[in-house]
């Protein structure tokens, strides 16, 4: 679900195009500073990312820019790229591994929507994170680091971003339950997972804590040391901290790990010993397994969702290959709900 | 009746084309695209070849279990309903066993490698589909 939010004078569409633009940025984050080699590192539906190379006379520094599609297309429920750069930031202060926010596009700098962050070396494919030799340090205790790093982020202060939105357990499952019925294609597997969530909700947390929301493997950069950034901000809102906790032990996460609960690396008391030693809220074990029956739920009317933009939008081949990985979180929330 | 080669064959060599020869000779994003084209018509194939029979069994079963007769498409979606209006749950005999079943043979289809269904076959003692390379 994209719209064309800004004139048609913002539009930026080629790479040429954005050189210029980039060029003109770099001359005030250096002086006399170009950019080089410009290349696009994702075709994401949602964000385009671009590294390009930032040249102040013999020095190079690798860049990101991360803009929304062809500048102009603002996703609905995404939180918007500005909002997402000043998370950035909030996070870097409270100790979370972030890259460094070096510019937000202003409408001068006729990119569109956007900023430009420092490049983190690593890997964030989640795949090559449960399985690449190189990794295999860091797996020891990815999980507890992983469980530190949420603790952080959950001191961030939810009441600098009134802009979020506010989902209480109860809301989000409603959310989710609405967007199913309108898919108006029957999945008993998915009636039972909401009659379960239903009935087991969490009640309205005590605080409402500055929540992530996508907090998985895939959306973190890891390098032998562990975790090195943590991307993907856009759909951040405020809500239940123990959501974060449980998105990352979801199924589908875990790249064909099944015996590693967390991201595939590693296992739950690791995790929720991370964050209640690093001043997380004691982990309540019955409202964990909420959350990743809950997280898989989430999944699955996501992807089965991905039919419809199939057959409007985004016509791609990607796009209908999702679309059939929702039987993947029916039979997760079977083994969840139905050994 | 339609000459051969089967739907299922053609398909089965267009995947196998778009895997070995253009993922391999091209590179970047197309050899990628590519790749996820022939697992799509792989999943089709598959489609082609499992779903008939394995719908027929679906339907079987929601009728025993709701004990009435329609489309599949109506029976699910009656199904969806008397779950939603907890009228059927774990505990109504065939019930857990009819969701396994339905889900089994979609995975079969759709994600015959995914990590779960493999170990809930193994769990099972079933024979796992060998793994696709």
């Amino acid at each position: 679900m994209t719209t064309d939010a800004a004139k048609a004078s913002d539009k930026v569409e080629t790479a040429v195009d954005l050189t210029v633009g980039l060029n003109a940025v770099a001359g005030r984050l250096a002086p006399g500073g170009t950019i080089k080699d410009l290349r696009r590192l994702t075709a994401g539906a949602t964000q385009e990312v671009w590294r390009f190379e930032l040249v102040e006379g013999a020095k190079e520094t690798p860049l990101i820019l991360r803009r929304a599609p062809g500048g102009t297309r603002v996703s609905e429920t995404a939180i918007g790229l500005e909002v997402e750069a000043q998370l950035l930031e909030a996070a870097g202060k409270k100790g979370v591994p972030v890259p460094d926010v070096r510019h937000v596009l202003t409408p001068e700098d006729g990119l569109g929507h956007g900023f430009i962050m420092s490049f983190v070396e690593g890997e964030t494919l989640g795949g090559r994170i449960v399985r690449a030799e190189a990794l295999a340090p860091a797996r020891e205790f990815l999980a507890r680091q992983c469980g530190e790093v949420l603790a952080r982020l959950h001191t961030m202060d939810a009441g600098a971003f009134p802009m979020l939105r506010r989902l209480t357990p109860a809301e989000l499952v409603a959310q989710y339950h609405a967007a199913y019925r309108a898919s108006n294609w029957p999945r008993p597997v998915f009636d039972l997972a909401f009659r379960w969530l239903e009935a087991h909700c969490p009640p309205d947390p005590k605080e409402m804590k500055l929540v992530h929301g996508d907090f998985r493997n895939g959306n973190l950069m890891i390098g032998p040391d562990g975790v090195r950034a943590v991307l993907d901000w856009e759909i951040a809102h405020v809500g239940d901290p123990m959501e974060d906790l449980g998105w990352i032990c979801t199924n589908a996460w875990r790249f064909g790990r099944v015996d590693l609960p967390v991201g595939g690396f590693g296992q739950r008391e690791d995790l929720w010993a991370g964050y209640e030693t690093a001043g997380g809220a004691p982990v309540q074990r019955d409202h964990a397994h909420w959350w990743e029956v809950y997280g898989s739920m989430r999944w699955g009317v996501m992807c089965s969702g991905m039919a419809a933009a199939f057959r409007g939008a985004d016509p791609s081949v990607e796009r209908a290959v999702i679309a059939l990985r929702t039987s993947e979180n029916e039979i997760d929330l079977l083994r969840l709900l139905a050994a | 009746m339609q000459d051969q080669p089967t739907p299922s064959e053609v398909i089965g060599a267009v995947a196998l084309f778009l895997k070995t020869v253009v993922a391999a000779e091209t590179t970047g994003a197309t050899s990628f695209q590519a790749r996820v084209a022939a697992n799509a018509l792989e999943m089709m194939r598959r489609q082609l070849d499992l779903a008939p029979a394995e719908d027929d069994a679906e339907l079987a079963r929601l009728r025993a279990l709701l004990g009435e007769d329609g489309t599949l498409a109506e029976l699910n979606q009656r199904l969806a309903d008397q779950i939603a209006a907890g009228v059927l749950d774990l505990t109504t005999p065939g019930f857990k066993d009819h969701l396994w079943a339905t889900t089994l043979a979609k995975l079969a289809v759709d994600q015959p490698t995914y990590a779960a269904y493999r170990a809930t076959l193994a769990e099972r003692g079933a024979n796992a589909p060998p793994k696709e390379t």
